[in-house]
């Protein structure tokens, strides 16, 4: 296999979204890890149009955008499957993640926001888990892939461990479990899985982290 | 493998407008039902519960949203005619990045061309060109995206080609002038059958845009 680097950021779901599918496909890798305050030339030549991590390096050809990239790991290493077979429950599959891309930013957004601007995006937030709790967890399934994780459970993987945090952090309550048993577990199952349990980015740095970012952000918003 | 197929639109839809095309490029018969939005039937409401939005596309009773899905899952089921997306993996993730590119841009940024003004409307218009400048200097040389035949980018950026006309009124700018080489592919799209019969007329979806903006209370 050729030379593969992963572009990314300690922080970040979407890095992680390209971890998990690599140690799961047995992928070998070098992680450059990037300072998103100072972007490193390299990052802005592979990725101009967005100048965002993760970006895949593979055999020198840059490939961009989380999503993108764990579609052409699973199409390089076919083995270990992360989509159906089945086109239309892979149409399903792809219906979820794109749900997943399309909601996620407002977990951050929780962050980034507070008084009634936050309160509005809580409400999205909790609207979201309605949605992936009434509809994308029927059947008594352990994992959106069934018995196995799935392209689809690493992409909703804010959900699963960025949420919490940002709600410790933000003192918010929007997931509570027993009003959403189906995720609840899901969630449990999720973060017991190995390659999950040992890839995730450390809690209290993250706290510390997200401390530090809020001010900064609080700063620049009252000068 | 053809079963029965149906297909949930709107006519002014870019979205609905690019599975018109993947089934007309490869020939596939459907039964085409026009939905009132403002009074959308059971049928689209069973059948895209979580979005409750066109187009949906349905086949043997399964239904499949969203309509880049809907090109990929076209593509696949009736793979041996016409293919739209490239047997290489990276060009294949090339493609998706586009598509991707198109999704987040294009249309919020024609959205705020005929629903804005002032500041707002001028940073959306830059921006939109910018975005298609982006988009020609991807097309380069190519008669296509997809190379010399059509592929899953022509296919997901040409339907906003629909509406250019009304983005040119609403936001007095030409986009031929701005962006002749993205204009120069749109006709050769627009030569082939299954884009030509898939898009709308530019004037009628113009009027519905005015209309549109009665209604939202928007000058």
């Amino acid at each position: 296999m050729a030379v593969v680097k992963l572009f990314g950021a300690w922080l970040s779901p979407y890095c992680y979204r390209v971890i998990w599918a690599l140690k799961l496909k047995g992928i070998a890798y070098e992680y450059i890890e990037e300072d998103l305050s100072n972007k490193s030339p390299l990052l802005l030549q592979y990725n101009p149009i967005h100048k965002k991590i993760p970006v895949l390096l593979h055999d020198d050809k840059p490939i961009c955008e989380s999503t993108v990239i764990l579609r052409y790991i699973d199409e390089i290493r076919p083995q270990n499957p992360l989509l159906p077979a089945d086109p239309h429950e892979r149409a399903v599959a792809l219906f979820w993640i794109k749900f997943a891309d399309d909601k996620s930013p407002l977990i951050s957004k929780l962050f980034r926001t507070d008084g009634e601007e936050q309160q509005a995006v809580a409400k999205e937030c909790f609207e979201m888990l309605e949605v992936l709790e009434e509809h994308a967890l029927i059947g008594g399934k352990k994992f959106f892939g069934g018995d196995e994780i799935n392209m689809v459970d690493i992409a909703f993987c804010s959900v699963a461990h960025w949420l919490g945090v940002i709600e410790d952090f933000a003192g918010l309550k929007i997931f509570e479990p027993h009003k959403f048993p189906r995720l609840n577990s899901w969630i449990q199952n999720f973060k017991s899985v190995p390659v999950i349990k040992d890839n995730l980015p450390d809690t209290d740095k993250m706290l510390v982290l997200l401390k530090r970012r809020r001010e900064i952000l609080l700063a620049s918003k009252s000068s | 493998m053809a079963g029965e197929l149906v297909l949930l639109d709107f006519w002014p839809s870019p979205f609905g407008m690019r599975s018109r095309i993947a089934l007309a490029e490869k020939g596939i018969p459907y039964e085409y039902r026009e939905e009132d939005l403002r009074n959308k039937s059971d049928l689209l409401l069973q059948m895209n519960p979580v979005h409750k939005k066109i187009p949906v596309l349905i086949h043997n009773g399964k239904p499949v949203c969203e309509s880049v899905i809907q090109v990929q899952y076209i593509d696949e089921v009736w793979h041996d005619k016409a293919p739209l997306i490239p047997s290489d993996p990276y060009q294949r993730a090339v493609a998706r990045f586009w598509v991707d590119f198109i999704d987040k841009k294009i249309y919020e940024l024609g959205s705020k061309i005929w629903k804005t003004k002032g500041e707002e409307q001028a940073n959306a218009k830059k921006e939109f060109i910018e975005c298609l400048k982006l988009l020609e200097g991807e097309l380069g040389d190519k008669t296509y995206f997809g190379g010399e035949s059509l592929g899953y980018v022509d296919v997901a950026l040409v339907p906003f080609y629909s509406w250019f006309y009304a983005y040119e009124k609403c936001g007095d700018f030409s986009i031929e002038a701005e962006c002749p080489k993205m204009i120069a592919w749109v006709k050769r799209c627009m030569q082939k059958e299954s884009v030509a019969k898939s898009l709308p007329d530019q004037e009628k979806v113009y009027e519905f845009i005015l209309q549109l903006k009665k209604v939202f209370g928007i000058e």
